[in-house]
C-alpha cells in the first residue's frame, strides 16, 4: 500500500471522516461531536488538543479499532465498515504507533518488528530483508536481538516505528509517540518518525500535546470537545 | 519460528503455574494408565485361566457370571468326540472360604489340562494329581495357606492332602487351588463343569464348531478366546470402569490446564490487543492459546507416560499383585493416552481461547 507523492493528485484521501460521533457509557460520555476532517495521501497530520478532546478516540477509529457512533469514514477510498476485512486492513494499510510503545517484553527487538509480518503471512526471508532496511534506518541494527527490558525508551520507540512500518501501510497511527520520553529522545524519534514518513511514502496522523513537533507536520488540526477548533 | 516463541515465552513467564499444570496431567495420565493396565492385566489373567493352552471356549448361554454356568458332562462327552476336536477339557470353577481367605478360587480340572501338565511343579509331580481327597496348590495359595506338601490343608468345610504345589503363568491360579474335575463336582454339588476348554485340531474349523454347537446344544454357546474376551460382560464392566476412572482422572488434569489458560489469557489481554493491532487474526490468537494448551498437556502426557510406566514396574515387583499386572504397555495405548491428554488440554483451552478471540483491541489497551 505504499504510496507516492507524485500520485496523490489522482489519489483518493487517505481518510475521510464525515460527522463523526462517537460516546462512551450510553452517551453519557460524548467524545467525538461531529468530526470532520479529510487527510491526504502522504501528508503530515498533527493532532492537538488538551486532553480527553478525542484525538486518541479518532485515530482508534481511522485505525479500525472502534466505530463511531454517527457518521462515515472513508480510508483510501473505502469506507471502513462492516463489509471491509479489518484484520487485513490492520495487517495491510495501517501502521500503529502508542505512547507506551506496546512491544511484548520477553521478545526480542526482531521478534517484537516481525509480529506483523508474521500476521499477515509475509515469507520469512523478505521479512527479515524488511526488518534489515528499517532496523538500518532506525540505528536498530545492533540491537535485533536485544530484549525489549534492555533497550532505552528510545529505542523502545523506535523498535515500535520499525514494527508499525513492517508490512509497508500507507498509513501511520501515532498516539502520543513521544509522551513518555524525555525531550532529548523525544526530538530523535519525531525526526525520525517524519523522515521515515516522508521516505516511505506514508501518511501520517499523529495525537501530540507538543505544539513545537506539531508545527512541523504539514498540518495541525486543533481539537476540542470532541470538535475540530482550527487548522492551520 | 516466533509464532512458537510466543507461545514458549508465555509458558516460561509463568513456570510453576506450567509445572503445575503439566504435573495435573502428568498425574491424570499416570492414574489412567496404571488403572487401565491393571484390570487389563486382570482381564488378560481371566482370560487366561478360561482358555489355558485352549483357543475356544463353551458355556451356557446366558449367564450374568461363569461361576454359574453348567456345562453337562454328556455335552462334554459328545463335544470331545467330534473329530474337529483335538481335546475337550471341562473345568469347574468354585470360590471357597479358608481361614483368613473369604475368597479362595478352585478349580476343578482333568489330569491332562494344560495348567496341570504344563505347570511347573514346586513340589510334587503331575502324577499325584488325581488322588482322593487330595489337592494341589499354587505357590501362592500355599504361603497364604501355610501348607506343604503332605501336609492337610483346610479347603472351605473340608480338609485336603496338599499333594503338589505349582507355579503357572498366571498369577490369579497361583493364587488358587486345584482339585480333580470329579472331586471339585462333589464338593460344589455341580453335575457339569463351568466351561468347556476346547482345542481344535485346525483353527480354521472354529465357525464351523462355533456352529455345531449352536445346532446341537441350544443351551451353550461357544466361542473364540478373543471374541469370548472382547463380549463377555464382566470384563466389559472391568473396561468400562477401568477408562471411565481414567477418564475422570484426565478430566480433572483438563480442568487444571482450564485453569492455567484462563489465567494465562487473563494476564495478558493487552498482550493479545497488540497481537490484534498488529494485524493476529482471531484464529491466529486462538492457535497461540492452543498451541500452549497442546504443549502443556502433551509435554504432561508423555511424562504421564513415563511415570504410569514406572509406576507398573514398581507394582510388578509387589509380590501380592504378581500376575495382577499387565506390565507390557502397548505403544498404541501409550500414544492413545498421550492423544487423549492432548484432546483434553484442548478442551480445556476452549474457553479461554474464546474469551481471547473476543478481546477487544481498543478496549484491551487500555487494560493496565
Amino acid at each position: 500500500m505504499n504510496t507516492h507523492m507524485s500520485s496523490t493528485a489522482v489519489l483518493p484521501p487517505a481518510a475521510r471522516m464525515s460527522n463523526l460521533w462517537k460516546s462512551y457509557e450510553q452517551g453519557a460520555i460524548a467524545v467525538l461531536n461531529g468530526v470532520d476532517l479529510e487527510v491526504k495521501q502522504a501528508q503530515t497530520v498533527a493532532l492537538c488538543g488538551p486532553s480527553g478532546c478525542g484525538k486518541s478516540t479518532l485515530l482508534h477509529i481511522i485505525g479500525g479499532l472502534d466505530r463511531p457512533d454517527h457518521g462515515e469514514i472513508e480510508v483510501h477510498g473505502r469506507p471502513l465498515d462492516a463489509n471491509r476485512n479489518m484484520v487485513d486492513f490492520l495487517r495491510r494499510e495501517v501502521g500503529f504507533i502508542f505512547q507506551l510503545h506496546n512491544l511484548i517484553p520477553d521478545l526480542t527487538l526482531e521478534e517484537n518488528c516481525l509480529l506483523p509480518a508474521i500476521a499477515a503471512g509475509t515469507p520469512r526471508h523478505a521479512a527479515l530483508k524488511r526488518l534489515e532496511v528499517l532496523a538500518e534506518r532506525t540505528g536498530l541494527q545492533h540491537r535485533l536481538g536485544q530484549r525489549i527490558q534492555k533497550l532505552s525508551g528510545g529505542e523502545r520507540q523506535r523498535t515500535a516505528i520499525c514494527r508499525a512500518l513492517m508490512n509497508r501501510p500507507a498509513m501511520l497511527l501515532a498516539d502520543e509517540p513521544t509522551g513518555s520520553l524525555d525531550e532529548r529522545s523525544s526530538q530523535g524519534v519525531f525526526e525520525l518518525l517524519l523522515e521515515l514518513t516522508r521516505t516511505e511514502g506514508v501518511t501520517l496522523l499523529m495525537a501530540t500535546h507538543d505544539l513545537t513537533l506539531a508545527r512541523r507536520c504539514d498540518r495541525l488540526v486543533q481539537m476540542r470537545d470532541g470538535r475540530i477548533h482550527e487548522e492551520s | 519460528m516466533i509464532f512458537l516463541r510466543l507461545i514458549v515465552v508465555n509458558l516460561l513467564r509463568h513456570r510453576i503455574r506450567t509445572v503445575i499444570s503439566m504435573a495435573g496431567i502428568a498425574f491424570s495420565v499416570a492414574a489412567m494408565l496404571t488403572v487401565v493396565a491393571l484390570l487389563q492385566g486382570a482381564i488378560g489373567m481371566f482370560s487366561g485361566i478360561l482358555s489355558s493352552g485352549a483357543e475356544m471356549i463353551v458355556f451356557e448361554r446366558n449367564v450374568s457370571d461363569l461361576f454359574f454356568s453348567d456345562v453337562s458332562q454328556s455335552a462334554a462327552a459328545a463335544i470331545a468326540k467330534w473329530p474337529m476336536v483335538e481335546h475337550a477339557d471341562p473345568v469347574l470353577f468354585g470360590v471357597v472360604a479358608s481361614e483368613g481367605h473369604p475368597i479362595v478360587t478352585c478349580f476343578g480340572v482333568t489330569a491332562t489340562d494344560a495348567r496341570i501338565h504344563d505347570a511347573q511343579w514346586l513340589a510334587g509331580g503331575p502324577q499325584d494329581f488325581g488322588r482322593q481327597d487330595s489337592v494341589v496348590l499354587g505357590d501362592r495359595a500355599a504361603q497364604f495357606l501355610g501348607a506343604t506338601v503332605g501336609k492337610q490343608a483346610q479347603i472351605g468345610h473340608e480338609t485336603f492332602t496338599v499333594v503338589g504345589i505349582i507355579r503357572t503363568r498366571n498369577g490369579f491360579e497361583d493364587g488358587g487351588v486345584f482339585m480333580p474335575i470329579n472331586e471339585a463336582r462333589d464338593f460344589f454339588h455341580k453335575q457339569g463343569s463351568s466351561v468347556l476348554t476346547i482345542k481344535l485340531r485346525n483353527k480354521d474349523d472354529a465357525a464351523q464348531f462355533k456352529a455345531d454347537v449352536h445346532a446341537q446344544f441350544k443351551d451353550l454357546i461357544a466361542l473364540e478366546d478373543r471374541e469370548f474376551e472382547r463380549t463377555y460382560s464382566q470384563f466389559r464392566i472391568l473396561r468400562a470402569t477401568a477408562w471411565a476412572v481414567g477418564i475422570c482422572g484426565l478430566a480433572l488434569g483438563g480442568l487444571g490446564v482450564a485453569n492455567t489458560m484462563i489465567m494465562s489469557v487473563f494476564t495478558r489481554i493487552r498482550e493479545i490487543a497488540i497481537l490484534r493491532v498488529n494485524g493476529f487474526s482471531g484464529f491466529q490468537i486462538a492457535a497461540v492459546i492452543f498451541g500452549e494448551s497442546a504443549v502443556v498437556s502433551v509435554l504432561g502426557g508423555i511424562a504421564g507416560a513415563i511415570l504410569g510406566a514406572l509406576t507398573l514396574v514398581a507394582l510388578k515387583h509387589i509380590p501380592a499383585l504378581d500376575g495382577y499386572v499387565d506390565g507390557s504397555l502397548h505403544p498404541l495405548l501409550m500414544f492413545g493416552v498421550v492423544l487423549l491428554a492432548l484432546v483434553t488440554g484442548m478442551a480445556g483451552a476452549l474457553y479461554p481461547t474464546a474469551y481471547a478471540m473476543r478481546i477487544r483491541a481498543v478496549e484491551a489497551l487500555r487494560f493496565e
